[in-house]
């Protein structure tokens, strides 16, 4: 499996109802269903994963991300998972909201703006970085909202939104020492944990 | 039936006949002393009966979904794209069954059969008969074919809502639930259509209260305009422009008269041919039954209970311009399906071609079909 989604499922309790927006072909919810009995369900609107999800047995649901949440039910599942999507939707804020209005918990991943190959790139050649993770030229991109670690984690205090785990990587999905002591330098991936603001 | 026709199509098939001879109470509470079911089947059934599929047909569907009756016919079954060899309903691996069902005028027991009491046919006095009615038909059609359970019971529009009611009344029975543009319920422009189509029949002179028969004639008008104001219904604003546009058929519009569109022309041709094929006591009772069909409403509107007792998989396939049976309805049976913790995968097919689409062999839509029923053989010869 993907290591990312690997991080992921390590963070599900087994016999969870599982949301996971952008599920892709399905590998995270067929995994989590065959090795934690785990109920899920993905969203996804690419028409040849959706086939994929459909020969797997996943439960795939074809919805568009940006046309909201507003189908599922408040506290309707344990845990919404969001895989390097966030930084892709069209209103990042609302969507967090929506996460943990539909869910107790939510996962959310994203890559960081802010490591030192983006501000190095930045920095030394004056345009806007493109590397393996963030491809895409500023025209063309899909990713519309990205922030780094620390940006992301101002949102959440804004939000009163609670950051229960954190786990960030760096591209090969590996977890360093000098990671942890400088995530929004030398770190690729970011992996949140979130609850629902504390009263 | 051309050479490549024949590779994949299930070939010449012959109509069966199940009898049941108890007296069957409706829904309504009336009582058919006995009726009898028209079908047809194609496959094979595996040793332990665990690889059938019941296919429900629509409004004016019938037994005959796939292949020939003989080999002078023009045209296959109604779904003869999706049923056969190498097709997303495979019949090297399924055993698939067609009724026609109860009320209907194909050969099954409808308003063209005669009634017992009297020596006469039913008629306008067939009893109103429901989806649920149909369902519990079928189930002794299953019985009688020594079938305990369907792997997949499968249905677009009307015939979807069977599919549906099935899941919820033999839960038993039924492995998965296909339902493809398909509602929990009509909507009142929906109705509304309906509406206009009886009305077409009932105000046609030939109508003579549904006795039009005993009187030597047929409502042909009637049946005719229903048929063209359904028609209209079933395609898509986009679609009848790609496929009519404003193109003449004969006439000069130039003269400003006696013109005649290519839509105007092809909407008399298919009037005029099903009020042919078409007995519209049949019509009227298959409509009604479309409008009432509401399995929330014995459940205080609360689809989401009525779906709580069942157990299948299910699968939910709309259509991006169908109108008549929007996406928006698919999705409040899948969001339903959800809240119920059913396995369900949900998907909108992009197509122009409105509610017409599920009969037609559109890649994507047939891509979904048959990944679905390849999971499903995989699972159930895993089983047996």
């Amino acid at each position: 499996m993907r290591a990312d989604l690997t991080i992921i499922a390590d963070l599900v309790n087994p016999g969870a109802r599982v949301l996971d927006l952008g599920c892709g072909d399905g590998e995270l919810l067929a995994h989590l269903r065959d090795n934690k009995s785990v109920n899920g369900y993905g969203l996804e609107i690419d028409p040849v994963k959706i086939t994929t999800c459909v020969k797997n047995g996943v439960n795939v649901i074809e919805q568009n991300l940006d046309a909201g949440l507003a189908n599922f039910p408040d506290d309707s599942f344990d845990m919404v998972v969001m895989t390097e999507t966030l930084q892709s939707v069209r209103a990042p804020v609302e969507m967090l909201r929506e996460m943990l209005r539909i869910g107790r918990e939510c996962i959310v991943t994203f890559p960081n703006f802010g490591h030192w190959r983006c501000r190095l790139y930045l920095t030394a050649r004056g345009r806007m970085p493109v590397s393996e993770h963030l491809p895409h030229s500023w025209f063309d991109t899909p990713n519309i909202h990205l922030c780094t670690f620390l940006d992301f984690e101002r949102l959440c205090q804004d939000l009163e939104l609670n950051i229960i785990e954190r786990f960030v990587v760096d591209a090969d999905h590996a977890n360093r020492p000098l990671i942890n002591r400088f995530p929004n330098f030398f770190g690729t991936f970011a992996f949140y944990r979130l609850g629902r603001p504390e009263r | 039936m051309s050479q490549t026709a024949a590779d994949t199509s299930v070939g010449i098939v012959e109509p069966q006949l199940f009898r049941h001879p108890a007296s069957f109470l409706l829904q309504c509470g009336e009582a058919l002393p006995g009726f009898e079911l028209v079908y047809e089947t194609y496959g094979t059934p595996d040793a332990a009966m665990s690889n059938a599929v019941l296919v429900c047909h629509a409004l004016s569907g019938n037994h005959h979904a796939a292949g020939y009756h003989s080999g002078s016919d023009e045209r296959p079954g109604w779904w003869d794209a999706c049923i056969g060899p190498g097709k997303p309903i495979d019949t090297n691996r399924f055993f698939v069954v067609c009724p026609n069902n109860l009320g209907g005028c194909h050969g099954s027991t409808g308003p063209l059969s005669i009634n017992p009491d009297t020596g006469e046919p039913y008629g306008p006095d067939f009893p109103k008969v429901t989806v649920r009615d149909w369902v519990r038909a079928q189930v002794l059609l299953a019985d009688h074919l020594g079938i305990r359970r369907f792997a997949a019971v499968v249905g677009g529009s009307l015939g979807g809502m069977q599919a549906m009611q099935w899941a919820i009344d033999e839960p038993d029975r039924i492995g998965a639930a296909v339902l493809i543009a398909a509602a929990a319920k009509l909507s009142a422009q929906n109705i509304a259509f309906n509406e206009i189509a009886r009305q077409a029949i009932l105000s046609d002179p030939q109508f003579h209260g549904g006795h039009y028969r005993s009187r030597g004639t047929n409502p042909d008008l009637g049946l005719m305009l229903a048929r063209m104001v359904g028609h209209v219904t079933y395609l898509s604003d986009d679609g009848m422009r790609r496929k009519f546009g404003r193109e003449i058929k004969s006439g000069d519009i130039r003269l400003g008269r006696d013109v005649q569109f290519q839509v105007e022309s092809y909407l008399h041709y298919q009037g005029r041919s099903f009020s042919k094929r078409f007995d519209a006591n049949t019509y009227l009772l298959m409509t009604y039954a479309l409008d009432y069909f509401d399995p929330a409403a014995e459940y205080d509107d609360d689809l989401v209970a009525a779906l709580s007792g069942t157990r299948c998989d299910f699968c939910i396939i709309s259509f991006s311009s169908d109108w008549r049976f929007s996406a928006a309805r698919s999705k409040e049976i899948s969001d339903a399906l959800i809240t119920a913790r059913r396995n369900v995968v949900s998907c909108v097919i992009e197509s122009d071609q409105g509610h017409d689409a599920f009969l037609l062999p559109i890649p994507r839509y047939f891509d979904v079909l048959g990944g679905y029923f390849d999971r499903l053989a995989r699972e159930t010869t895993g089983a047996s």
